[in-house]
């Protein structure tokens, strides 16, 4: 792959109608939401709920059962297409190559498509990896490293694509809360920076409420409001406010 | 009632894993066509190639030797008794030059290989599989194939054929050892490998060889093809291994037979 092939564009996403069963459990029943390009849009909803799945099938790993991803228009699932943008993932569970250094992992990208010089791969990795608070880790194996460190480098590996579609999975959910708070703010920036689509899955109500330009609320299996986070508070389904209000009642004072 | 349900029951599963391996097969066929497609982009992957034969010969050289050496001894200790008893006892030389070169160096290095180094292949990509590494290289773009598969594949077919050139001359000095000293048999050295000179030709070493380089891609193909369909956690990756080198074996032995006759037919 080379720069010219890629579009000049940042990518919109459009999911239409996705349908996901595995065997016997219906997953996604009928899933349905717009990202605009440069859009940061949240998705909410309870463990279990699908959302990992949902983003699978956006960046292709997954092949829906019936509905379709469209980027631009165009289906996901034309190899074509997913080479003509810059996408990059961040798993839930980090799913760093294990056999490879931090640094190693943080420029596979660049490497194997050999993009840029060993010289100036060396300085973005660097560079990307005092973004996420771990510099100078290049030689440490993954395994070495705690989850929220983990999950720190798969940030790191993510940004070194420059992508123009990102998506989290979870990005705050193993770090102590000043570092997410960081987190939050690089992925705030990085939207802003490079106008980049970004889509961003999360339990974390402060990160969601903070950042997102839309939330959308997905919740067994369908999604249920989509709205600005000023909506979402307001709303008055049960549900939402549920979701969105669930505090852990003062159990002691009784 | 138990009987019954219990026939049924295994008679679906039969039939469920007849079209799993007609399944399975189909998709190894592509796999290695989708491997033999990547060929051209091997040179970005050579670092990958060197580091897979390293660990192929740093695992199996020692092996080799020692199993060939034992493989000649023991074709030695078999025949060589029987051939004196009808006083023909100066063709054990060329007899253990042949079967060592044509039949037991490949198959044999290709079973060690495949316990050795198919099942840490499988054993691999499984987990690399079962632990989403696979998907995160897919979502940068990274072809599975090109990445993984192609460098394995190509340092087994590499490594494979080199280790059988060490296995045959090591086997053909087992079965010389054994001729020597073995009391009954009493063939030395000058004889043995006078005889060995006379029949053994280049074109029955090549022949092994080619063998070898056959097996290798199957045992490669098929370790690579069960990782990447791992399933489950630890658990799918275990079946993947014993699965790997089982069908690696099986194929080996069933291929040998028609390299064979393939290679007898060429030869006439
Ligand atoms: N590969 C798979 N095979 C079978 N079932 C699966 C698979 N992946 C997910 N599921 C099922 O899909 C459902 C949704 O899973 P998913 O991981 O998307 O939840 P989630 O919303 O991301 O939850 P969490 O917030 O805990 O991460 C679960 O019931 C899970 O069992
Ligand atoms: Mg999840």
């Amino acid at each position: 792959m080379t720069d010219a092939q890629i579009h000049p564009e940042n990518a919109g996403v459009e999911v239409l109608d996705l349908h996901k069963s595995f065997g016997p459990n219906e997953v996604l029943k009928g899933v349905s939401f717009q990202v605009k390009p440069g859009e940061l849009f949240v998705i909410m909803g309870p463990s279990g709920s699908g959302k990992s799945v949902l983003l699978k099938h956006v960046i292709g790993l997954l092949k829906p059962d019936s509905g379709q991803i469209l980027i631009d228009g165009k289906s996901i699932q034309d190899p074509a297409v997913r080479g003509q943008y810059r996408m990059a993932m961040v798993f839930q569970s980090s799913a760093l190559l294990t056999s490879l250094t931090v640094g190693e992992n943080v420029g596979l990208y660049l490497t194997e498509h050999q993009l840029k010089p060993p010289a100036e791969i060396a300085a973005i990795v660097s560079a990307n990896l005092q973004a996420v608070g771990l510099q100078g880790l290049e030689d440490r194996m993954p395994n070495e490293l705690s989850g929220g460190m983990q999950k720190r480098v798969a940030i790191a590996r993510a940004l070194v694509v420059e992508p123009q579609l990102i998506l989290f999975d979870e990005p705050t959910s193993e770090l102590d809360p000043i570092m997410a708070v960081t987190i939050g703010q690089e992925i705030f920036q990085l939207n802003k920076r490079t106008h980049a689509t970004v889509l961003v899955v999360s339990h974390d109500r402060d990160l969601a409420f903070s950042i997102a330009d839309r939330i959308a609320i997905l919740s067994e299996g369908r999604i249920i409001f989509i709205g600005s986070p000023a909506e979402v508070r307001r709303n008055h389904d049960p549900r939402i406010q549920e979701f969105v209000h669930a505090e852990i009642s003062p159990l002691k004072s009784n | 009632m138990l009987p019954r349900l219990r026939g049924g029951l295994r008679q679906k599963n039969g039939r469920y894993a007849q079209i799993l391996m007609y399944k399975n097969i189909g998709e190894i066929l592509i796999l290695f066509w989708q491997t033999l497609r990547s060929l051209h982009l091997l040179w970005r992957q050579r670092q990958k190639v060197f580091d897979q034969l390293f660990e192929i010969g740093n695992a199996s050289l020692f092996m080799v030797c020692i199993l060939s050496l034992f493989i000649g001894g023991v074709i030695a200790l078999q025949t060589g008794p029987i051939l004196v008893e009808r006083g023909i006892s100066s063709v054990l030389g060329g007899m253990i030059g042949l079967s060592m070169c044509k039949e037991f160096a490949p198959v044999m290095m290709a079973i060690l290989v495949a316990g050795r180094i198919g099942s840490a292949m499988s054993a691999e990509i499984g987990s690399m599989r079962v632990y989403q590494e696979i998907d995160a290289l897919q979502t940068m773009n990274i072809d599975p194939v090109r990445y993984l598969v192609l460098p394995r594949m190509v340092a087994i077919a590499l490594a494979l054929p080199a280790l059988v050139i060490f296995s045959i001359p090591v086997g053909w000095l087992g079965g010389a050892l054994v001729c020597d000293f073995n009391r009954k048999i009493a063939v030395n050295f000058d004889l043995y490998f006078q005889n060995l000179r006379d029949v053994v030709e280049v074109g029955d070493v090549c022949n092994g060889l080619f063998k070898s380089f056959v097996f290798a891609l199957a045992v490669g193909i098929i370790s690579c093809h069960q990782g990447l369909i791992t399933r489950g956690g630890p658990r799918g990756i275990g079946r993947s291994v014993t699965k790997a080198v089982v069908n690696s074996i099986v194929v080996i032995l069933i291929l040998d037979y028609f390299l064979t006759r393939f290679l007898l037919y060429i030869h006439r």
